[in-house]
């Protein structure tokens, strides 16, 4: 699950670990709250922060959502010394459309804001903490290079990103934070501050079963501290059972609507541009079929994984989020009963289709366990279904569908 | 013959009275899978449901008093990864672990702590395994496989059905099959099963079915590049998949550009693995490949038995570099 810039932070600091403070607001009228709470700490130069779950916010570009030619603001992470331009920028952001490399060209609605303290300082160092697959270990990383993309530092200068890996049963040890600080080339108290830090950090890392924990950039201020200037975390799924705190972080709005709706029924779905629908069981076999529509000819609209325990009311909610995507011009049910009755999915598209009224065509691959059952039922029932019996006849009964 | 589970196996089914658990104890047992045991804290004592099979509250119990060698595991994942870890602890040599959602944190956790025990983990978040007609520690649909020398491994379930049913179709068995579940952090790789089937004179070729995310595939290609004269067909799923976007399997993300179909295509073809763009060519690919290297009248006919002895195998595989 990913998390703001602001939640991250409200954690971090339970952990003791330095950041760059500041508040969230939702509506322009808590503006001056905010403002006044940072006063009131001496704080006198502010940064306006747009929160939404993707990254490149500085650089991206602010329009307006009912005009998609009016650049309303360059860039959705701003400075000021100025408390009016401060209330300037958060008005020109807040409920209009940001565009960054990460969005895509839809862009997300900024609907919240983190009002910041304003930091001056001399260094930008960029820490990462995440599981290394490879080793099944998590490894911490640091780098020189803080503020720019680390994908970017690693393709082209590989030999600055430093790497420590973590050893669950013993935990991180002084000689690997010493072993990043020096990397670093940080001295005197810097050297000292940053080894608490990254001890904290990885602390809170675990302590909140995270996935991943990037501080990028981390700042050493002209006052010498070290702050998290900003804060990306995404949060384990499987987790989250133990940190119902942390599940009240979960914004729904920044989720896809028909997401949503299918994870009430416990249906695995991810919208995607194409125009053939598929409903599948199991993760691999989605990934596979939806490999076919491409093959196929087709482009595929979405992943949906009905899951082990497909039923009547899975496949016929299914169903439905397949059919509210407008750009749906035919779909492929691909189902391999093993533990799931073919019959009983039989008999929930039938009954689906009925119900929902599909006018586009539908064909339908049932095998496995009483798939022939299935396939009398399909026939007998007077709908109009494609019936497939291999997944090759099924890719080309797609085809020849698009072909038309 | 056949990889980690056979008729030699003596199975212990942790969490056996829970629902899933009994559901497929009694599916295995169907299967003439020789479940010997199985263990709920709590309820040593009884057993479990109208058979003679001994209900444990611990596996060293079960090890000790009905001789298990072999667990699957089906506990929820809030306790799963102390499960591996009491079976690793109690004498198991080879620990399947069906149970899906277990946290990252804990699998850290318990993978580190047995990696250099004597101890195989396969999972978790996976089928399971099964050698046709002699064992099945799973949750995968018997009646579609057939005893035979092909090994098939896989990170996802149903789609490991899907080409078990295409090569049992063509009349071609399997020797095991073996799903290493979708997860980050698993027991065993595509690596060390593929060395296993390559050692497994029973084994005369290689389904492997991989998919998006992580970088096992490519290390896997590098070793058969290497090491394996078999036949090696290969399928990964996910092309279409957007990054940044986990498809279903925690596993199953590319993020950072890497861990791409294409890649791992790459470099599958390039460890002469005949890599197939769809699903539904996988069967027959291996057919065309046994045919290749055996000589089409005789896919079954004995072969070189030890790898030592593998250079007598004819394989039309580029070697160039």
């Amino acid at each position: 699950m990913k998390i703001h810039e602001y939640q991250a932070k409200e954690l971090l600091k339970k952990f003791s670990v330095p950041v760059q403070d500041g508040f969230a607001i939702k509506h322009l009228d808590e503006f001056e709250k905010a403002i006044q709470q940072l006063k009131s700490q001496g704080i006198n130069q502010y940064v306006v922060k747009s929160q939404i779950h993707a990254g490149g916010r500085g650089k991206g570009k602010v329009y307006n959502p009912e005009n998609r030619n009016e650049v309303i603001l360059e860039g959705g992470v701003k400075f000021t010394t100025s408390v009016e331009k401060a209330r300037e920028y958060a008005e020109k952001i807040l409920g209009n459309l940001l565009v960054t490399h990460q969005t895509g060209s839809e862009g997300k609605i900024v609907k919240t804001l983190f009002i910041a303290e304003g930091l001056d300082y001399v260094k930008e160092l960029y820490l990462g903490i995440l599981l290394d697959r490879t080793v099944s270990q998590n490894v911490i990383m640091a780098s020189t290079e803080g503020g720019v993309e680390i994908e970017k530092v690693a393709a082209e200068t590989p030999e600055k990103i430093i790497k420590v890996w973590v050893d669950p049963a013993i935990g991180l040890q002084p000689f690997q934070t010493r072993e990043l600080a020096f990397a670093l080339g940080l001295s005197g108290d810097n050297f000292k501050n940053f080894q608490k830090f990254i001890k904290q950090l990885y602390t809170a890392y675990e302590a909140t079963d995270a996935s991943l924990l990037e501080i990028n950039p981390l700042v050493i201020t002209n006052d010498n501290r070290i702050v998290a200037l900003d804060a990306k975390m995404n949060i384990d799924d499987n987790a989250l059972f133990r940190h119902p705190e942390i599940m009240s972080y979960r914004d729904l709005g920044e989720e896809d609507p028909l997401e949503i709706e299918a994870s009430k029924y416990n249906l695995n779905y991810i919208k995607l541009d194409g125009n053939v629908g598929c409903m599948v069981n199991g993760a691999g076999l989605a990934m596979g079929t939806m490999d076919i529509i491409k093959l196929a000819g087709g482009e595929p609209a979405n992943f949906l994984d009905v899951g082990g325990g497909a039923n009547k009311e899975t496949v016929a909610n299914g169903f439905k989020i397949i059919l509210s995507d407008p750009n749906v011009k035919a779909i492929l049910i691909n189902i391999f009963g093993g533990i799931v009755r073919c019959d009983r999915v039989a008999a929930g598209v039938i009954d689906a289709t009925k119900t929902v009224n599909v006018t586009i065509p539908i064909v339908v691959r049932l095998e496995g366990t009483n798939a022939k059952e299935a396939g009398v039922l399909l026939k007998e029932s007077g709908l109009n279904f494609e019936v497939a019996t291999t997944l090759k006849d099924a890719a080309e009964k797609v085809t020849a569908i698009l072909k038309k | 013959m056949s990889i980690l589970v056979d008729k030699k196996t003596r199975l212990v089914v942790q969490g056996i009275t829970g629902s899933e658990g009994s559901f497929h104890a009694k599916q295995m047992i169907e299967y003439k899978t020789k479940v010997v045991a199985g263990v709920t804290p709590g309820k040593g004592g009884t057993k479990f449901d109208d058979t003679d099979i001994p209900i444990f509250n611990t596996v060293a119990e079960a090890v000790k008093i009905a001789k298990a060698n072999t667990s699957v595991i089906f506990v929820p994942p809030a306790f799963a990864a102390d499960a591996i870890l009491e079976a690793a602890n109690s004498g198991i040599k080879v620990i399947i672990c069906i149970t899906e959602g277990i946290p990252a944190k804990d699998m850290t956790m318990a993978y580190n702590a047995i990696k250099n025990k004597d101890v195989v983990l396969i999972g978790p978040n996976c089928p399971g395994v099964i050698s046709p007609g002699q064992a099945k520690v799973g949750i995968m649909p018997g009646f579609i496989h057939k005893q035979g020398k092909i090994g098939v491994v896989s990170r996802s379930g149903t789609l490991t059905y899907e080409a078990v049913k295409q090569l049992t179709d063509l009349k071609i068995g399997q020797s095991t099959c073996v799903g290493i579940g979708g997860d980050p952090i698993i027991g065993s790789q595509f690596i060390n099963i593929i060395k296993m089937f390559n050692d497994d004179p029973g084994t005369e070729g290689i389904v492997m079915i991989g998919e998006i995310g992580g970088s096992a595939e490519e290390d896997a290609a590098a070793f058969i590049k290497k090491n394996v004269q078999k036949p090696v067909v290969g399928f990964i799923a996910g092309r279409t998949a957007p990054a940044g976007r986990r498809m279903g399997h925690a596993g199953a993300i590319i993020s950072g550009g890497k861990g791409t179909a294409a890649e791992k295509m790459a470099a599958m073809k390039k460890a002469g693995i005949k890599v197939v763009e769809s699903p539904a060519e996988i069967g027959i690919t291996m057919k065309k490949a046994l045919e290749e290297v055996y000589g089409a009248k005789k896919p079954v006919k004995k072969i070189a038995t030890k790898t030592t002895a593998k250079k007598k195998v004819v394989v039309k595989r580029s070697t160039k570099k």
